[in-house]
C-alpha cells in the first residue's frame, strides 16, 4: 500500500510525544492523519452522516452501498455455502413455504424484559408479537419491543471484532481477555471492572458473580442512563430494603400520580398498566367502575392525556405538592403546605383519595426524588393500599443497586488509575450517557485494557482498543426476568447475521471455561438450578429436564417463576429526608427519555426516528418542550434556538411550544445528537446528555437566554385544536350516565338510507368492521410501530415529512381542548374509515381502489397509475402515496425483514390501510382446511394485536356475538364525520371523563358549544 | 356567407375591415407573410424564447419521469397543486378559439372572421399545453397513458366509468379531435392559396399536399361550407361540455370548496373569459408587428372586451354564490371553507383574485378603456393571472385544511413546478411563432366576403372565392 510506504515513523513518534492530555488512535496511519486515512474515515459512515438528513443523498448513498453490503453482511444467511449441499427431500417437521412460524422469547429493555412471539417465514423473523401467555403483557408489546426487529437487520451494526480498528478473531480476544485477566490474579482483581445494563438476566448476573468470586476485589457496574435510582432509593427508605413498588390499577378507584408517567411505553411497566388502567375505563358494563385519574407533572406525557385532572407544576415542586397531599390525608410525620395555586387541587385529591380508602394509589415518577418515592409509600400504607392496589415484589434486576453512585465510584476509581481493565456490556453507552460533568469518557482514557461489546461500534466503543459486535436478542440464547419476577428463556430466531457474540459468551470469556456457547451457558445454568424451577411432576432426569426445557421454550417463560409479594412494614424513618422546600424559583430543564428512541440506545431505527411523538407529534428530532406562556415571555417561536445553561454547560436546542407543559420549565427529550448512531441516527437532534450533570440528572435549574436563529423542527400536525367539530366526542361521567347515547346528538345532520343514487352493497359473508375505544387509548404509538412492520411501510426522512409525505397507515391525532395552559389531550388512532360509499372508490379512474365482497376498500397496488384523486377525495386523509421511490428495495437485510405477504410498493402509487387483509386471508385459509367459519378472534389485525389497552377491536360485525359487533351496539358508538354518508367501517367509542365536580375543568369536545370554547386554536405552523 | 343583413355591421364607426381594401390587399397582406423569405428578428427572438421553455419543459419532464412526482410540492393533503391547476387553465384558454370558429359562426358573427384561424390555433396549442399535465401528474404516466382508455385487453379491465377522470378523458380528447380537424379543413382553401402563390417548390409541393388538392369549385365550396357547419355544430356543444366536464373533477368530490353545484357554468364562463384574454394577448402584438390593423381592427378588440366583461361578470356572480352558498349551507365544513379562503394562510390569493375579477373588470365598461391598446394588453394578462389563482384557490385552499384537522397542511410549490408550468408556456409560444411563420394565420377567403364587392355575387349562393390572384 502506498499509504504503508508514506508513513513517516520519526513524525509519527514526534506527533505522539506532542500530545497532551488524553488521546486515542486507532492505527499509525491515524495519527499520521495522512490523506489516505482521512479519505478513510471520510468514508466511513459518520462522515456521511450529513446526507443521511437528505432523503435523497441517502437514497443514492445506500444504493451506493448496497452492493458492498451484500457482501459484507448477510453471507451467514442468504448466501448458500460452496460446498455440495442437498434441498429439502423431506420437507422439515413444521415448515410448510409461505406458512409463518411463531416461537416465543423475551425482549429486555431497562431491566425489564417483556414476553414476546416473534413471526418467522423460512428461517427469517418478521414480525414482533405480543406473548398472549405471557402473564405480564398478556400478548401487547410496546413499540421498541415492535421496532426492535428493524434493529436486528440494521446494516449499521457492526460487524467484525476489531482491536483499535484492526480486524482480529474471537480467539485473539479471548487470548486478550485472559492476558487482562491474569494480570489481576495478583490483586484479587482490584483493577478490573465490568459495567452492564441493568442486569435482569439470571445467568448473566450469575455469571459476573461467579467472576466476582474468583476476583473478590473486582467490581460490577450497571448502569441504565435513565436508573430507577429514585425509586430503588426511596423505597430503602420507605421499607430499608429494595422492593419494586407493582400497581394493581384494576382495583383502584383514584389514582394520583405524582410525575409518573406509568402508562407510556418508555416507562418499564407500560404495557401491563395501560392494559390494567384500561380496564377501568371501559364503560360498556358499568359506568360506575370508571377511575379517576390526577396527574401533577412538569412536561405533558401520556399519562397526563389520559388524567381527569391534570396539574402542571415544575418538577421541583412536585415534592413540595406530595407533601402537602400527605399532610391533608395526615400521614404521620407528614407536613406542608400546597404551593401557591395547588391548594385547591390538593383539597380535592386528598379529600378523593381518603375517600377510597383501600382502593386508591399514589404512584411517584421515577424522575422524582427518593424522598417523593418514600412519601408515596407512606401515603399508599396510610391509606391501606398496601397489598390491595400495590404489592412489593422483589425487583426485576437480581442485583439492585443505586447505579448513579456506583457509577460515580467507577469514574473516580478511572481518573484515580485504580482500573487496569474494563469490560463494557451492551447498550447503555456510557461515553454518550453518563453525566456531562463526570467526563466519563476522557477517564475512560486512563484505564490501560478496554473492551466493549455491543450492537454497534458507538461512542463508547470508539473509546475503547477492543470490540466485539454484540447478537442482538433474536440471535442470542439468553433469559430475561419480568416485572414479576417470571422468567422467560430468550430464544434465538436466527443465527448472528453478523457473526456476533453474546453477552453470555462474552461474559464466558472471564469464566473458568473461555470458550462457550451461548446455549450451553443457558442452559447449564438452568439444569444447575433445575429442581428449584422445575414442575415435581417433571422428574430429575436429563429426559425431564429437556421435556421441561422444551415446555419453557414453547410457552416463553418458565411457570410459577413469578416471585411471590414480600410483606414490608414502613420504617419510622421514611420521612428521613429534609423537605426540599418550594421548588425552583427560576427556569428549570427536565430530562426525560425520548418517547421514540429511549435513551438513545433506538437512534439508528429508522421506524422510531419518524414515529411521531404521542404528545408533541415531532419526527427526527428532540426539542426543548417549553409552555407557550414561557415562550411568549421570552420571544421564540417554534423552532427558534435558545441556549440553555446548567452547571456552566450550555446546549442550544430549538424550542417546541407544548400546551400543557409546566411554565418556565423545558424538557429535552435524551438520546439524540449522536455521533456514532449509523447512517440513521448520527448527527439527528441536539444531545441533552450534555447538559445533564450528575448532580439533578432529572431536573435542575438552569438559566436560558434566546440564542438567535433557528431550525426546522418537523412535526406530523400543525394544528392544535379540533376547531369545534365533532371528530372526538367526549362527555363527562355524568352527563354519560344521563345520556349514554350523547355522541349521537352530536351528529350535525340525521342521514336516510337512500340518499345515494348507487345501490347498496349486499354481503351474504363476512363483513369486517373495527371499532376503536377513545376512552382507553393512550396514544402511546406501540400500533403505529406494529402497522409499519406488518406492512412493510417505508420510511421516508425528515425532509419528506416536513413535506407532509409520512406512509404511515395509521397514524393518532392529537387534538387539545380547552384552557391552553393546562388543556385536555385527545388522542385518535386514524386507520383506514373502510367506507361503504366510499369517495375513494369512484374516483379512481382505472379501478384501482374496489369494494370487496365483504366490505374492505382493496387496494391494488399494481392497478394504480397515481392520479391521487382518491387521496383527495379522502375525508379522513389516511392514503399514502409513494411521491418517489421511498422503500430501499436495494439492501439485501430489509429484503429479509420484509413480511412476504404484504406487497413492497414501489414509486408513483396509492397506498393505505387494508384492515391487515393478509391476515384475514391466513385466517380464511385456516378456517376452510378445518371447515368452518372464522371465528371471532381468529383475525387480529397488526394495530389490534400491538394495543396495550386493548382500544382496538377488530372482526365481523355481521356476526351479532362478535366483540366488535357488541362494541358497535355500544351507545357510545359514533362514525366519523357520520353526515357524508360514506358509512365508515372504522367508528370510535367516544370519551368519557371522570373529573371531580370540585375542580375546574375544561369543557369537552364534540358539541356545537366546543366552538366558543376553543382558546386552543392558535397554529404551529412553521 | 356574406349576408345582407350584416350590412350594419360594416357602417359603423369601427368596422371590422378597415378602408380601402380588396382581395388583392387582403391576400397579399396576409400570405405574404408564411411566403416570405425575410424571417423578422422578433419573429427570430420570440421563437428563442420559446424555444428555451421548451427545454425547460423537456428537462422538467425528463428529470419528472426519473425522479417522480416527488420534485414538486404536492402532499398530502394537497395531491393536486400546480399540475392540475395548470391543467384546467390551459383548458380554459382554449374555450375561446372554439367559441370564436363554433358559436360565432352559428350566430353569423362577421367580426369573428380575422380572429377565428389564430384562435384556433391557440386552442389547438393549449389543448397540447394542458394535456401534458393529467398525464405527467401520475405517479406512473407510462400506464396511465393507455390504461385510462377502454380498450379490450387480456386484464379483463375496463376503466371505473364513474370516475370524472375518465369523462375528462372523452372529454378532453374529444375536444382536442374536433378542433384539429375543424382548423384544418378550415385551413384547405387558405392552403391551396399558399400553394398557388408559392414560388419555391418545396413550398409548393408542401402547401400542395396539405391543401389536399383544392381548387375552389363551387362542388368544393359546397362541401366545404357542409363541413364547416357539421364541424361547428359538433364544436359547439364541446364549449360548454369540455369545462363543465373538467370542474366535475371538483364538482363530484366531497371536499369543501370542490362540491359545488354552480361548478359547471362557473367553470365554462372562466375559460371563455381567460380564453379572450387570451386571444388579446397574442393579438393586439400580432396586429402591429404584422401590420394587421386594417384586418384585427379595434372593434375586434372592443368586441373581444364586451365578452370579457360579460363572462366576468358570470365569474364574479360565480364567486358570490360560492360565498353566500357557503354561509346558507349551515353546514360547519363550506362555512369554514369560505372563512380559511378569506382569512387563512392563502388569504392572499383569494383578494387578489376578487380584485381583478370582480372589481378591476370593471374598467370595461368604459370604451376609453376598451380602445386603449396598451391597457387591454396588460388587462388581458392580468385576467389571466386571476383566473390562474382562481384555480389555486379552488384546488390548493380546499384541499389544504378539510374535514380532519389533524391532517391539514400547508403546499408550497417547487422550482420544477415553476420549470413545468414555464415550460408549457415555451411549448405553446414554440408551436404559435411555427404557426405564425408558415401558416396564414387570419383566414384570407373569410375575411374576403366582408369585402363590398363579394355582397355583389351574393345571390350565387356563396362566399367570395378570391384565391388565386
Amino acid at each position: 500500500m502506498s499509504a504503508e510506504q508514506q508513513l513517516d515513523l520519526t513524525a509519527i513518534r514526534e506527533k505522539l510525544q506532542g500530545a497532551s492530555g488524553p488521546q486515542y488512535w486507532r492505527s499509525l496511519e491515524a495519527v499520521a492523519e495522512t490523506p489516505e486515512f482521512l479519505e478513510f474515515l471520510h468514508r466511513e459512515f459518520p462522515a456521511n452522516a450529513s446526507e443521511w438528513n437528505d432523503p435523497v443523498g441517502r437514497r443514492g448513498f445506500l444504493k451506493l452501498m448496497s452492493a458492498s453490503l451484500a457482501l459484507a453482511g448477510v453471507s451467514a444467511c442468504t448466501v448458500q455455502p460452496d460446498e455440495f449441499i442437498v434441498p429439502y427431500v423431506r420437507q422439515p417437521e413444521e415448515i410448510i413455504p409461505g406458512k409463518p412460524l411463531f416461537f416465543a422469547t423475551a425482549m429486555s429493555l431497562g431491566g425489564v424484559a417483556t414476553g414476546l412471539l416473534v413471526e418467522s417465514h423460512e428461517g427469517r423473523p418478521t414480525k414482533i408479537e405480543g406473548n398472549p401467555d405471557h402473564p405480564v403483557n398478556l400478548g401487547a408489546t410496546d413499540l421498541y419491543a415492535q421496532a426492535s426487529i428493524l434493529t436486528l437487520y440494521d446494516p449499521d451494526r457492526s460487524t467484525t471484532i476489531t482491536e483499535l480498528g484492526q480486524i482480529r478473531t474471537w480467539s485473539a480476544f479471548i487470548a486478550a481477555m485472559r492476558g487482562a485477566l491474569s494480570a489481576q490474579i495478583a490483586t484479587r482483581g482490584a483493577g478490573l471492572r465490568i459495567l452492564t445494563e441493568t442486569v435482569n438476566s439470571p445467568v448473566l448476573a450469575a455469571q459476573i458473580q461467579d467472576v466476582l468470586q474468583r476476583h473478590p476485589e473486582a467490581k460490577w457496574i450497571q448502569w441504565e442512563p435513565t436508573t430507577r435510582d429514585n425509586a430503588r432509593a426511596g423505597a430503602r427508605q420507605a421499607f430499608g430494603e429494595y422492593v419494586e413498588p407493582v400497581y394493581d390499577f384494576t382495583r383502584a378507584d383514584v389514582v394520583l400520580s405524582l410525575d409518573a408517567d406509568f402508562l407510556a411505553a418508555e416507562n418499564a411497566f407500560g404495557v401491563k398498566y395501560a392494559r390494567a388502567f384500561a380496564s377501568r375505563r371501559r364503560l360498556d358494563a358499568a359506568p360506575d367502575r370508571m377511575n379517576r385519574l390526577y396527574v401533577v407533572e412538569a412536561t405533558p406525557s401520556v399519562t397526563g392525556g389520559r388524567a381527569d385532572h391534570r396539574l402542571p407544576m415544575k418538577a421541583s415542586q412536585v415534592e413540595a405538592l406530595a407533601r402537602a397531599v400527605a399532610a391533608k390525608l395526615g400521614v404521620p410525620g407528614a407536613s406542608g403546605a400546597a404551593v401557591a395555586g395547588s391548594e385547591a387541587f390538593v383539597d380535592a385529591v386528598a379529600a378523593d383519595l381518603a375517600a377510597h380508602k383501600g382502593t386508591s394509589l399514589v404512584v411517584a415518577g421515577e424522575g422524582q426524588p427518593a424522598a417523593v418515592h418514600a412519601l408515596a409509600h407512606a401515603m399508599n400504607d396510610m391509606l391501606g393500599n398496601a397489598g390491595q392496589t400495590v404489592s412489593y415484589l422483589p425487583t426485576p434486576e437480581i442485583v439492585p443497586s443505586e447505579q448513579h453512585a456506583a457509577m460515580r465510584q467507577l469514574v473516580v476509581d478511572m481518573e484515580a488509575g485504580r482500573v487496569q481493565s474494563l469490560l463494557i456490556l451492551g447498550e447503555s453507552n456510557p461515553v454518550f450517557t453518563a453525566p456531562a460533568d463526570w467526563k466519563f469518557g476522557e477517564a475512560l482514557q486512563k484505564v490501560a485494557w478496554r473492551a466493549h461489546s455491543g450492537l454497534f461500534h458507538d461512542e463508547t466503543a470508539e473509546q475503547c482498543q477492543w470490540h466485539v459486535p454484540a447478537t442482538h436478542y433474536l440471535e442470542t440464547w439468553s433469559d430475561a426476568r419480568s416485572i414479576d419476577g417470571t422468567v422467560s428463556i430468550v430464544q434465538p430466531l436466527i443465527q448472528p447475521m453478523y457473526g456476533g457474540k453474546s453477552c453470555h459468551e462474552v461474559a464466558a470469556t472471564l469464566g473458568e471455561r473461555a470458550e462457550r456457547s451461548g446455549y450451553d451457558v443457558v442452559r447449564d445454568y438452568y439444569m444447575a438450578v433445575m429442581p428449584a424451577a422445575m414442575d415435581a411432576t417433571a422428574g430429575s432426569s436429563a429426559a425431564g429436564f429437556e421435556k421441561q426445557w422444551r415446555r419453557w421454550l414453547h410457552d416463553g417463560f418458565i411457570t410459577g417463576s413469578a416471585a411471590s409479594p414480600r410483606t414490608v412494614a414502613l420504617s419510622p424513618s421514611w420521612n428521613s429526608t429534609p423537605a426540599a422546600g418550594a421548588g425552583t424559583s427560576g427556569v428549570e430543564v427536565v430530562f426525560k427519555r425520548d418517547s421514540s428512541i429511549y435513551d438513545g440506545r433506538f437512534a439508528n431505527n429508522g421506524w422510531l426516528q419518524e414515529l411521531p411523538k404521542p404528545v408533541t407529534k415531532l419526527t427526527w428530532d428532540t426539542a426543548a418542550l417549553v409552555a407557550p406562556g414561557t415562550a411568549d415571555r421570552l420571544g421564540v417561536r417554534n423552532g427558534d434556538l435558545v441556549r440553555l445553561t446548567v452547571e456552566g454547560r450550555t446546549l442550544e436546542a430549538p424550542v417546541w411550544i407544548d400546551p400543557g407543559h409546566a411554565q418556565d420549565t423545558f424538557t429535552i427529550g435524551l438520546g439524540y445528537g449522536r455521533s456514532r448512531a449509523g447512517r440513521v441516527g448520527s448527527g439527528v437532534g441536539v444531545n441533552g446528555y450534555a447538559l445533564r450533570g450528575s448532580a439533578s440528572p432529572w431536573f435542575a435549574p438552569a438559566e436560558v437566554a434566546k440564542a438567535g436563529g433557528s431550525y426546522t423542527l418537523v412535526s406530523t400536525q400543525d394544528h392544535w385544536s379540533i376547531e369545534g367539530r365533532n371528530l372526538v366526542r367526549s362527555a363527562r361521567l355524568e352527563e354519560y350516565k344521563e345520556n349514554p347515547g350523547f355522541a349521537h346528538e352530536m351528529e350535525h345532520m340525521k342521514l336516510s338510507e337512500g340518499l345515494t343514487l348507487y345501490p347498496k352493497w349486499e354481503y351474504s359473508g363476512y363483513v369486517w368492521g373495527m371499532a376503536i375505544d377513545l376512552n382507553t387509548c393512550t396514544g402511546c404509538n406501540a400500533c403505529v410501530v406494529a402497522c409499519q412492520s406488518e406492512n412493510n411501510i417505508p420510511v421516508v426522512g425528515k425532509d419528506q415529512v416536513a413535506n407532509g409525505r409520512e406512509m404511515h397507515w395509521l397514524r393518532i391525532d392529537r387534538y387539545y381542548a380547552g384552557d391552553i395552559d393546562s388543556p385536555d389531550t385527545y388522542y385518535q388512532p386514524m386507520p383506514c374509515q373502510q367506507c361503504e360509499n366510499a369517495p375513494c372508490e369512484v374516483v379512481c379512474p382505472v379501478a384501482a381502489t374496489v369494494h370487496s365482497a365483504e366490505g374492505l376498500n382493496d387496494m391494488v397496488y399494481n392497478r394504480c397509475v397515481g392520479t391521487r384523486y382518491c387521496s383527495n377525495n379522502c375525508p379522513w386523509k389516511v392514503r399514502r402515496f409513494n411521491f418517489t421511490l421511498y422503500q430501499d428495495w436495494e439492501t439485501p437485510q430489509f429484503k429479509m425483514q420484509r413480511n412476504p405477504d404484504v406487497t413492497v410498493r414501489s414509486r408513483g402509487i396509492m397506498e393505505k390501510c387494508t384492515y391487515c387483509v393478509q391476515r384475514i386471508n391466513a385466517a380464511r385459509i385456516q378456517a376452510k382446511r378445518e371447515d368452518r367459519e372464522i371465528r371471532d378472534g381468529d383475525v387480529v389485525t397488526a394495530c389490534e394485536s400491538a394495543c396495550p389497552s386493548q382500544a382496538i377491536t377488530f372482526g365481523n360485525v355481521a356476526d351479532p356475538n362478535s366483540r366488535v359487533a357488541r362494541l358497535k351496539a355500544d351507545q357510545r358508538n359514533y362514525a366519523m364525520l357520520g353526515e357524508l354518508n360514506t358509512r365508515p367501517r372504522t367508528t370510535y367509542l367516544a370519551a368519557v371523563r371522570n373529573p371531580n365536580a370540585a375542580l375546574p375543568t375544561n369543557p369537552t369536545v364534540g358539541g356545537h358549544h366546543g366552538e366558543s370554547h376553543d382558546a386552543a386554536s392558535s397554529e404551529s405552523e412553521h | 356567407m356574406a349576408q345582407n343583413s350584416q350590412q350594419s355591421a360594416v357602417t359603423l364607426e369601427h368596422p371590422v375591415l378597415g378602408a380601402g381594401q380588396d382581395y388583392e390587399t387582403i391576400t397579399e397582406a396576409v400570405s405574404q407573410i408564411p411566403l416570405s423569405k425575410r424571417t423578422p428578428f422578433g419573429w427570430v427572438l420570440g421563437f428563442l424564447i420559446g424555444l428555451a421553455g421548451l427545454g425547460a419543459l423537456q428537462l422538467a419532464i425528463g428529470y419528472l419521469l426519473l425522479k417522480g412526482v416527488y420534485i414538486w410540492g404536492n402532499n398530502v393533503p394537497v395531491g393536486w397543486a400546480f399540475d392540475i391547476i395548470n391543467f384546467v387553465w390551459w383548458i380554459g384558454i382554449g374555450h375561446a378559439g372554439t367559441l370564436i370558429s363554433a358559436i360565432l359562426l352559428l350566430f353569423k358573427q362577421q367580426w369573428r372572421m380575422s380572429i377565428s384561424r389564430f384562435a384556433e390555433a391557440m386552442t389547438i396549442f393549449a389543448v397540447a399545453c394542458a394535456a401534458l399535465f393529467p398525464l405527467l401528474h401520475t405517479g406512473r404516466p407510462w400506464l396511465a397513458a393507455y390504461w385510462l382508455f377502454p380498450y379490450p385487453n387480456t386484464m379483463g379491465l375496463w376503466p371505473q366509468f364513474r370516475s370524472p377522470l375518465i369523462w375528462d378523458v372523452f372529454a378532453v380528447s374529444t375536444y382536442a379531435t374536433v378542433s384539429v380537424i375543424f382548423w384544418i379543413v378550415g385551413l384547405i382553401p387558405d392552403l391551396a392559396t399558399m400553394r398557388d402563390r408559392a414560388t419555391s417548390k418545396v413550398k409548393q409541393g408542401v402547401f400542395g399536399i396539405l391543401s389536399l388538392g383544392w381548387r375552389g369549385s363551387a362542388r368544393h365550396w359546397h362541401r366545404y361550407e357542409v363541413a364547416s357547419l357539421i364541424l361547428a355544430g359538433l364544436s359547439t356543444p364541446l364549449v360548454l361540455s369540455v369545462h363543465s366536464v373538467v370542474s366535475f373533477d371538483f364538482a363530484v368530490s366531497v371536499i369543501p370548496g370542490w362540491h359545488a353545484t354552480i361548478f359547471p357554468p362557473y367553470f365554462v364562463a372562466g375559460a371563455i373569459y381567460s380564453g379572450f384574454g387570451m386571444v388579446l394577448t397574442l393579438a393586439i402584438p400580432i396586429r402591429s408587428a404584422y401590420k394587421l390593423e386594417h384586418l384585427i381592427t379595434m372593434r375586434h378588440i372592443d368586441n373581444m372586451a364586451k365578452v370579457m366583461l360579460a363572462t366576468g361578470l358570470i365569474v364574479a356572480y360565480g364567486y358570490g354564490m360560492e360565498a353566500f352558498f357557503g354561509w346558507y349551507s349551515a353546514n360547519q365544513y363550506e362555512r369554514f371553507m369560505l372563512w380559511n379562503r378569506m382569512t387563512g394562510p392563502y388569504a392572499w390569493s383569494y383578494w387578489l383574485l376578487i380584485f381583478i375579477n370582480a372589481g378591476l373588470i370593471h374598467v370595461l365598461w368604459f370604451k376609453r378603456v376598451r380602445h386603449n391598446l396598451k391597457i387591454m394588453f396588460a388587462l388581458s394578462l392580468i385576467v389571466n393571472l386571476a383566473m390562474w389563482l382562481e384555480r389555486f384557490v379552488i384546488i390548493v385552499t380546499s384541499l389544504h385544511r378539510d374535514f380532519v384537522v389533524s391532517s391539514w397542511d400547508m403546499y408550497s410549490p417547487t422550482r420544477w413546478d415553476f420549470m413545468m408550468f414555464g415550460g408549457t408556456m415555451g411549448l405553446f409560444l414554440t408551436l404559435f411563432f411555427l404557426f405564425m411563420r408558415f401558416v396564414p394565420m387570419i383566414a384570407i377567403f373569410e375575411v374576403k366576403t366582408l369585402l363590398p364587392e363579394a355582397k355583389v355575387h351574393a345571390s350565387h349562393g356563396h362566399g367570395a372565392h378570391g384565391h388565386g390572384h
